[in-house]
């Protein structure tokens, strides 16, 4: 066989294998989504976003599970994504000198695999055990601590990509460097970071583990900072789990409900800001 | 030779830029070897030689440039007027204030057109909104730009062709009213059309300004320039009237360079 024909046929070979790889991850992702589809739309009424959740066996909805996960998303990323880019501009602008930004960026990717129960854990073991109760607080603690890591990498790197001849096209004018930073690189970064904002969004708000410690769950409609909160991905977990056929068909709607809002803030992050980067 | 160079500096003109001794390293690379240079005022000087000559590296010790980059060092003395830029108490922005710098690709800020301007002489004036557009206006004049911009100076500066972006950055540089214009191959990444706008640019700016151009066309050297330096391996070889260099040279080196038979 000549060295070409032998090429052509590893190249098929591999171009199969590859093709079976993919075929074998989207199936498995098709099926996923055409269950939750399939149970979850039949659970999805009006109910859902006016009623609270039921007893077992009642009617209701998941207006408190929303409106909490809705809350300490919210929380959480103002809370962590100012120390996420702030951090982020240090590792990117100020950290080409010195041994504090690698040691910085070494703790923050370990941070940032860090499984997020480890998060929940640690909220739990620095605060919820010092004040004797789960509570809302607790809970946006715990999905800022998961959003700065993200934030912080998404920023420094989009910070990178930008070329340092726009940065010292900018100090040739005689900017000070804060203005620099401010006018010029964080605006030509802006809609990398931006999107990456939207996907630390999109990571917690499917978080269950770092809530179930901290936030845990409330049966009721609550918006007492230092009690319990709902929250949807702690409701799914307990109703899935329980017995009763009315539970198990709100953690499908729920369930619906957070995979659609986290795929709608991942195209939009995608098409929205596609275009948005300037290319130099 | 450093003697002849420092002679054949003609002494009717006033030096804006005098060079002493200078020597310039990355980290443990010495890249600029003991040179020393006078840029006359209110002319155009060219920088010629082939990559990695050390060219670049000498226009961007004039403003200093490399403090931006740790492990990089000149030692010896650059006189701007009489004062020394490499002193520790120079106040940078200062310095950039007065020396400005267009750079081989054209950077505009993603901001627009107007802002783009605006920017660096906000740094060191307060203008009225009037007098600020008024000076936009100039500085897009005398950039050669402002019939081509007039009516979209809201637009983002990053929506210009490259022979524009390039105009404007000459445009922001010349806005914040520098003594000393540096241009780091400004047209190398530029049709002919828009390197000829830039050539009759000089021209004109050096009334005003004194330029210093880094150059690999010898061509355009040639075209703009009243004073060329040829560069070797770190080494200032020879610089003097452009039109000796170019036609006489003193040095074997520069005319192998200049006629091509360089090596």
């Amino acid at each position: 066989m000549s060295l070409y024909a032998r090429r052509l046929l590893v190249n098929r070979f591999n171009l199969m294998v590859s093709l079976f790889a993919m075929m074998f991850g989207l199936f498995w992702l098709a099926w996923i989504l055409f269950t939750l589809f399939e149970a979850g739309f039949q659970a999805l009424t009006p109910d859902l976003f006016l009623r609270t959740t039921p007893p077992p066996g009642g009617t209701g909805g998941l207006l408190n599970a929303i409106f909490g996960s809705l809350f300490m998303a919210a929380a959480g990323t103002l809370l962590g994504t100012p120390i996420g880019i702030m951090a982020g501009i240090y590792l990117a602008e100020f950290g080409r000198r010195g041994w504090l930004a690698p040691v910085t960026r070494f703790i923050n990717d370990i941070l940032l695999s860090a499984p997020s129960i480890v998060i929940g854990l640690f909220i739990y073991e620095a605060y919820v055990v010092h004040v004797r109760h789960f509570s809302a607080w607790a809970g946006i603690m715990a999905l800022a601590l998961i959003v700065i890591p993200v934030v912080i990498r998404t920023t420094e790197n989009m910070l990178r990509l930008v070329p340092d001849s726009l940065r010292e096209a900018a100090a040739a004018l005689g900017a000070p460097q804060w203005k620099v930073i401010t006018f010029v690189t964080v605006r030509a970064a802006k809609a990398g970071i931006i999107t990456g904002i939207l996907l630390a969004i999109a990571r917690i708000s499917g978080e269950t583990a770092p809530l179930l410690f901290t936030a845990l769950n409330n049966q009721f409609w609550s918006i007492n900072m230092n009690a319990p909160m709902a929250n949807l991905p702690v409701v799914i977990f307990q109703f899935a789990m329980s017995p009763y056929e009315n539970w198990q068909q709100l953690a499908w709607a729920g369930a619906l409900l957070i995979t659609l809002s986290v795929l709608a803030l991942n195209i939009f992050a995608r098409v929205f800001f596609r275009n948005k980067t300037p290319v130099y | 030779m450093n003697a002849a160079v420092l002679q054949s500096t003609p002494e009717t003109v006033v030096q804006k830029i005098e060079v002493k001794n200078l020597n310039f390293y990355y980290g443990g690379f010495h890249a600029l070897k003991n040179i020393n240079l006078g840029i006359p005022e209110r002319k155009v000087t060219a920088f010629i030689g082939p990559s990695g000559c050390g060219k670049s590296t000498l226009l961007r010790t004039f403003n200093r440039m490399y403090a931006l980059y740790p492990n990089q060092e000149a030692k010896g003395e650059i006189l701007l007027d009489g004062e020394n830029v490499l002193s520790p108490g120079q106040d940078l922005n200062r310095l950039r204030a007065k020396v400005g710098m267009v750079f081989q690709k054209p950077t505009p800020f993603p901001m627009s057109i107007h802002d783009n301007i605006a920017f660096g002489v906000r740094l060191y004036e307060s203008l009225s909104s009037r007098e600020m557009d008024e000076r936009i206006e100039w500085a897009l004049r005398k950039a050669a730009l402002w019939e081509e911009v007039k009516d979209k100076l809201k637009q983002s500066g990053t929506s210009l062709s490259g022979g524009q972006q390039q105009r404007l950055c000459i445009a922001r540089g010349i806005a914040v009213k520098p003594e000393v214009l540096l241009l780091d191959e400004p047209a190398s990444a530029l049709d002919p059309i828009s390197t000829g706008r830039i050539e009759e640019l000089m021209h004109e700016l050096k009334t005003d300004y004194t330029i210093v151009i880094v150059t690999h066309n010898m061509q355009q050297a040639a075209r703009v320039s009243d004073y060329t330096a040829y560069m070797y391996l770190g080494e200032m070889v020879e610089f003097g009237v452009t039109d000796e260099v170019f036609i006489k040279p003193r040095k074997k080196e520069t005319e192998d360079y200049i006629t091509g038979r360089f090596g």
